[in-house]
Parts: structure tokens; sequence; C-alpha cells
């Protein structure tokens, strides 16, 4: 599997460390009640087909991506760079 | 009579093979049952058997998207034990291996289980204190668990590198003897066979395409032969749980679909003698009764629906293969098969009913689920037939995850690749 990574080009899957699913929302980290965050922490959709996943590439610029792949096939589709690390502040 | 013994093999050999049966019918559909297993796998096919006899339900049926035999219950690599260190896991497993220690004959079915040993290996002294802590957790509960020094290793495992300048030296390890190894399929047709003879419907290639809900309770299931109806509907399709359950309209289980693959080498004179787990890795390395190695036990590390190989895998496992057993080197690998596994946030399953009135689920089984067969079937089956969880599964619910009442065996958090 090849990635292509925004700032270095197209590089092996090998390079890279993946972080799960992009979707899911992170609560305001002013958020005590426990209710919110489950959804975030524990629940995902797993989705099949086409999924938008954080990865970082580790042994390479170290950014951290938001990629899109087919979980059928593995093919990447798209990668972007990732904005900073979720939640509103 | 049994129907499979030494005596009918001989008299059938002498009558010309015309008295065997088909091991199960292929049953058409009828419009209701008392309860539908979704998922025709080595853990369906036990709930089924469990539910016809632990609790007199006959009026079942089995509902399998392709053949018995081809998905999960065939891609593992065959490895029973029940050396988990948190109470709610060894209890569990320690009851599937008793079931397990039975199973032929309860079955009528030789499903080859062989109490060869599960040996892990440690590589540091840290990792040694935690196998003393694991090994004492277990002999508290009454489960066999033994310490082994670096010499005792070398006697379980003559072919083992145990030498100070292995990539990372073997100092010692912690055995289980009475886990070993079964025969999968045997466990697949066996389980078909025996819930089949009391009356289940096993209805293969057919695939659920959605559920009949009625006031919010689901009633059946749809599929491309039609509807059947059924007062409970049991889901226990590992890998494609988020999938299915999509079909109910649910789509937030604490789960992600990972590849994890297995590889066999040619086959070679006895070698490995128990099943070794690699401490520096995940590695399982056993010896199968032909011969062959079969290896495996690292997952691709993405979430993935994909039931095939994949190089960086085949690469990453023979390494961690020839860093314990350098000797190796020149075998040939000759088959690799990849199984979609429900890896769950702790790390541990989730048998429970709900989400749903009507619905009940076995998910989650992450690397476990082979050798949790015959516990899950009857627990299963429990919470099916009472509405309740059966003592054993008690814990394993699934809003554990609301009330932080984690099952997380390897203390590594809501990371389900890392389990």
């Amino acid at each position: 599997m090849l990635i292509p990574c925004p700032v270095c080009g197209l590089r092996d899957v090998g390079e890279f460390t993946y972080w799960g699913d992009a979707g899911v929302k992170r609560p305001s980290h002013r958020e005590k009640e426990a209710g919110p965050w489950v959804p975030y922490v524990y629940e995902r959709k797993n989705l099949r087909g086409k999924h938008e996943e954080i990865w970082q590439h580790e042994h390479g610029c170290r950014q951290f991506l938001i990629a899109t792949r087919n979980t059928e096939t593995h093919e990447v589709l798209d990668a972007k760079l990732a904005g900073p690390f979720g939640g509103d502040e | 009579m049994a129907e499979y013994s030494a005596l009918r093999v001989l008299t059938q050999g002498i009558t010309g093979n015309r008295g065997w049966r088909p091991a199960w019918r292929k049953a058409e559909p009828k419009p209701r049952y008392d309860a539908i297993i979704v998922g025709g796998g080595g853990h369906g096919l036990a709930t089924a058997f469990y539910l016809a006899k632990n609790h007199k339900l006959t009026n079942i049926a089995v509902v399998e998207r392709g053949w018995i035999g081809q998905g999960n219950v065939g891609r593992n690599q065959t490895i029973v034990r029940s050396n988990y260190l948190l109470p709610e896991n060894h209890r569990f497993y320690e009851w599937s291996l008793k079931l397990w220690e039975g199973l032929s004959q309860e079955l009528n079915y030789n499903v080859m289980f062989s109490q060869r040993g599960v040996l892990n290996l440690a590589h540091s002294p840290e990792q040694l204190d935690r196998f003393a802590e694991r090994g004492n957790a277990l002999r508290l509960a009454g489960i066999d668990a033994e310490l082994v020094s670096r010499e005792g290793v070398s006697r379980l495992c003559p072919g083992l590198d145990i030498s100070p300048g292995a990539r990372f030296p073997v100092i010692g390890g912690l055995l289980q003897k009475r886990g070993g190894t079964a025969r999968h399929d045997a466990v697949a047709w066996g389980y078909a066979r025996a819930a089949d003879r009391l009356g289940v419907d096993i209805i293969e290639n057919t695939p659920v395409t959605g559920f009949i809900k009625e006031a919010g309770k689901v009633v059946g299931v749809e599929t491309p032969h039609g509807q059947i109806k059924a007062a409970k509907v049991g889901v226990s399709v590992a890998g494609m749980t988020s999938d299915v359950m999509r079909l109910a309209g649910v789509d937030n289980l604490p789960i992600e679909s990972h590849l994890l693959q297995a590889f066999v080498t040619e086959p070679v004179k006895p070698l490995i003698h128990t099943v070794v787990a690699y401490g520096c890795g995940n590695m399982y390395v056993t010896q199968s009764d032909k011969g062959g190695l079969v290896f495996g036990g690292g997952l691709d590390l993405y979430n993935s629906y994909a039931q095939r190989g994949n190089l960086p895998a085949v690469h990453e496992m023979t390494e961690q293969l020839l860093a314990l057993f350098p000797n190796v080197s020149r075998l040939k690998l000759l088959r690799s098969w990849g199984g979609i596994m429900d890896m769950s946030m702790d790390g541990s399953p989730i048998i429970d009913k709900g989400p749903l009135p009507g619905l009940y689920l076995d998910c989650g089984w992450c690397y476990g689920g082979f050798k949790a067969t015959p516990a899950a079937g009857w627990c299963f089956a429990h919470t099916i037939a009472n509405d309740e969880p059966h003592p054993l599964n008690a814990a394993y619910r699934l809003d554990r995850f609301k009330d932080g009442r984690t099952i997380d065996e390897a203390g590594v958090g809501p990371t389900p690749r890392l389990h």
C-alpha cells in the first residue's frame, strides 16, 4: 500500500502510523460529563469502503494526514494535511 | 451406536460405504423460527447446538452468507488456552477449555484437540515478573500455570534459539500445559452436524440483507430468499459485525475491523512440540500434525475488510519467527490466509442482549474467537434462551464502556489495533 503524502510524495505504508477514524468528533475540553466522551473514545462507524482516517508520516515529514481509503481494497484515494488534533479551542 | 465410530467405519467399509448421511441437511428456510442465529461460523453453530441441547429450543435456524467453514473458523491458528490475567477473562476461557476437553465426545466428532501446552516466552526480567503475576492469578483460580526457566524452555523446545546472542534473548516463560490446538474445520463441521441432528436448520449461501422490525422490536431477517421471522435474532458475525448491525440501524459499536494473517510452511519432521508465543512481538507458532509450521499473529494495524494477504505482515511475522527459530530459514511458505477480526475497544468480547429489543449480540472477539468457541456458544445460547447473561458472560456487557467497566487485559486503552 502506498500513501500520497502531500509533503513527501508517494511513500510506502511502512513509513506511516495509523491513528484511526478521522470522523469522530472530540467534545470540548471543558466538557465535564462522561456521557459526551463515550462516542469519541469508544464508538466507531467502522465503515466498509470509503473511510476517512488519520495517519502520521512518522518516518518522513512527521505530519499528520487525513487520508481517504477504501477499507475493502486498501486503495488510497486521497491524502491531505490535517489541522491541529481535534477539539474546538 | 454412535454415528461416527471405529466399528461403523469398519462395517461401512465392508458394505460399500452406502450408509453414510451428509453431515448436515441442505435446509430450506421455514417462514418462522423461535430463534435465528446470523452467522454460521464456529460461534453461531455452537450457539445453535447449545440452544438445542441445553435449552431444548430446536426450532432454530443458522443463516450463513457463504458456506460452513468459509470464514474465520477456518482462518485462524487453532490455538486454545485460558491463561488470561483478569478474572472475567480467565473464568470464561477456563470454562471454554473444560468444554474443549470433552468436545470430541460431546459432538461425536474428532476435533483433534491436542493439549500440547502453550508456552509464552519472556525476554526480560520485568516480563518474567508479569508472567509470575499472571501465573499466580491463574493458580489462585485453580487454572494450571507454570513459570519456566531458560533451561526449562530449552527442554520444552529444543529447536528454539535461547543463546545470549539471540535478537531478544529468552530468559524464561509461562507454560499452560492444558492449552494446545484443535482442528478448526472439524470444530465447524462437528458443531454443524451435532446441531443438525438436534433439528437445527443450517441455511447456507443466504446473506442477511436487512432486519424486520415491528414497533422497534427486531422480529426477523430479510434474505434474498425472502423473509424469515423469529422471536429472537442473535448476531454472531465477527469482523462483519458493524456491517450487519448497520442493517439494523446500529452504527456506533465499540468495534473496529482489522485484518489478521497467518501462514503455513512446507512440512518438516517434529521440531516444535508446544505452542510457542514470542514475547517481543505478537507471533505464535505451532507445528501441525502434518508437520507444517503454522504461524502469525500481527495485524495490518489499520481498518480493513479485505480477507486476503498483505506483504508487510508476511515480512514482519517471518522475521519474528526467524528470531526464535533461525533453523527454519530455508523453509518455504505454502499458504497464507487473512481473516477480519472484530477488534473491541478493550480487547475483550461482548456477549449481551440488545442493543435493540429482540436482538442479541456476540462480537468483539479480537484474536480470541477460536478458543472461545464452546464457551461463547454456551453463554450466548444461555443469554438468548433466558434473556439474561450467564454469570460467565455477565461482565461482557455492551454498555460496559459507558460506565468505565472495561476489561482491558493488555492495559493499552481504547486502541483496538493494539489489543
